[in-house]
């Protein structure tokens, strides 16, 4: 049975309230757009770099709140990081959201709070929106 | 007691859940209110029997063999041509075109009918509360016409804007595609009214009756339809078939979009005649064991007493609608006067998604998102809603479990 106090953690509750980062940037290096035409879910990532390393990351839109929360914690995990590092947390945090037994070890511990997410397999994609996003601005050359 | 309550408790609900064995499981280890019936309704044995059956015992492909079992197929197939002709009205079951859906045969009109009849400067009137699949299709045939799309408004009741329809509908306009029922609010729009105006303009009139014909007694020549579309799996039948309705002498001008097998009367390398209206519209093996069960559905539905059906669904619609307002937050998209099966609400700042999970764990079944009408949620400055949507085996104790539920979603979120 799947509990939705295991999906709605109070960490992500709280970041659905006040997300951090919420903002559209000014001298962005590069920007995204996440969008879901299933559910209308549509989020902004921007991204500004130093050098290889993420100076500035921060997202706006519209989505559920698991999609808003992933994205606020997504801001505050992934700047600083290198995009090695940030691509690296990319690849462990979908690897928990989608393989049974993950539960995150390795990730910072506000990212691991989504594992609840995997037992909901169609709010996956809501997580997973920002840091597809966020990938295509670390994998293209920036503009 | 109210009429309509009174009329509801006379209803033997219980009996016809017997008859939809889904309606017993258990989700989430509560059991199961299912309110999605506005994407697919559950099938009741009768309709999944008749399907089985035919397919364990009498397959056979139909208008091509000489053998017994084809010619059973062939005549259980065309039984269903006119059982969907009686159940629509229509003058003949020849009007009866099998599709695979609604939104095969709104794109069978679109691209056979509308689009070698276009011109451009010609305009299509559609409403801003279609299904996609009533307006992509036109705005697809649109764009290859050079016509021009415009759009019937919809006030904040959530009913169309008839007075701005003498400003909308013109002397250019040639097709008007409405929706019977809005598939977000529940509406009932007046059909018959915009089809007088339409033939006075002399367009066609083509209307999407998918959220219609579940609830309601439809007939076509009283709404002056000219065509009209549903599919089966949203009245207690199977999915992959649907069908349109289309006036005896508009399907003869209208050109089939697939050519293939079963369509044809005589065939050379260089070219081909089509065969009669419909059967030209019918191209390849068509979903012969689905339209066996869209048969039983229709006579599953015809078992019924249509005016207590009419009165509990009303009676459930109204009940929710009630229910929902009073739910602290709960804010209702539109209020139609005439509403049908569906009732559609947000609950600001919680997103309609994490409603619905958290509804899914109370054992309730709603559809969250933008329900295939982006541009109704645009109108009414939403991104998504929630909506509840009924079937007549649907109970005012399943209302119960959803506000039970919106308790909930308050207590997570508040």
């Amino acid at each position: 049975m799947s509990d939705t106090r295991e999906l709605y953690q109070l960490v992500i509750l709280d970041h659905n309230r006040s997300p951090r980062n919420f903002r559209a940037m000014d001298g962005a290096d590069r920007v995204a757009e996440g969008y879901n035409p299933m559910c209308g879910d549509q989020l902004k990532v921007w991204v500004r770099f130093d050098g290889d390393r993420i100076a500035d990351v921060s997202f706006h839109g519209s989505g559920c709140a698991i999609s808003k929360a992933s994205a606020s914690l997504m801001t505050t995990a992934v700047v600083g990081k290198t995009r090695e590092e940030a691509k690296a947390l990319f690849e462990g945090f979908h690897r928990m959201l989608t393989t049974e037994g993950d539960t995150g070890a390795g990730l910072p511990s506000k990212l691991a709070v989504f594992a609840g997410v995997r037992e909901f397999p169609m709010r996956v994609k809501c997580a997973t929106l920002s840091w597809h996003a966020l990938k295509s601005t670390l994998e293209n050359p920036a503009s | 007691m109210t009429g309509a309550a009174a009329v509801a408790s006379a209803f033997d609900v219980a009996r016809i859940r017997r008859e939809f064995p889904v309606l017993r499981t258990r989700v989430q280890g509560r059991p199961l209110a299912y309110l999605d019936n506005g994407a697919t309704s559950q099938k009741p044995l009768a309709v999944v029997e008749a399907e089985g059956d035919f397919a364990l015992l009498e397959s056979a492909n139909v208008h091509r063999g000489v053998h017994t079992l084809s010619f059973r197929a062939t005549e259980r197939f065309d039984q269903v041509r006119h059982d969907v002709a009686s159940f629509l009205g229509a003058a003949s079951p020849s009007e009866i075109v099998f599709t695979s859906g609604t939104t095969a045969a709104i794109n069978q009109v679109a691209q056979g009918f509308a689009r070698p009849m276009l011109t451009a400067g010609d305009e299509i009137l559609v409403t801003e509360m279609e299904h996609h699949s009533n307006l992509v299709p036109w705005q697809m045939v649109a764009r290859a016409a050079g016509a021009r799309l415009r759009a019937i408004p919809v006030t904040e009741r959530g009913e169309l804007d008839l007075g701005a329809l003498d400003r909308v509908l013109t002397a250019r306009t040639r097709i008007v595609a409405v929706a019977h029922v809005s598939n977000v609010l529940g509406t009932l729009n007046p059909v018959r009214q915009l089809a007088e105006a339409a033939h006075a303009v002399g367009a066609t009139v083509v209307v999407d009756g998918a959220q219609a014909v579940p609830h309601l007694p439809v007939d076509v020549r009283a709404l002056g339809a000219d065509f009209y579309a549903a599919s089966a799996h949203k009245m207690y039948g199977p999915t992959g078939v649907g069908f349109l309705y289309g006036r005896a002498d508009l399907l003869e001008r209208m050109v089939p979009t697939q050519g293939g097998g079963g369509m044809i009367q005589r065939v050379t390398l260089e070219e081909c005649t089509f065969a009669p209206v419909p059967q030209r519209f019918e191209a390849g093996t068509p979903p012969i064991a689905q339209v066996v069960g869209l048969g039983a559905a229709i006579r599953w539905m015809q078992s019924l007493d249509g005016d207590a059906v009419v009165a509990h669904e009303s009676d459930l619609v109204t009940y929710a609608a009630g229910q929902l307002a009073s739910v602290r937050g709960v804010r209702l998209i539109g209020a139609p006067v005439h509403r049908v099966g569906v009732v559609s609400f947000v609950m600001d700042p919680v997103h309609p998604h994490d409603i619905g999970t958290v509804l899914d764990a109370h054992g309730v079944a709603v559809r969250a998102g933008h329900h295939c009408a982006q541009p109704l949620m645009d109108r009414f400055r939403v991104p998504a809603t929630v909506r509840a949507s009924f079937a007549v085996y649907n109970t005012r104790a399943e209302v119960d479990a959803l506000v039970a539920g919106l308790a909930d979603v308050q207590r997570i979120f508040g």
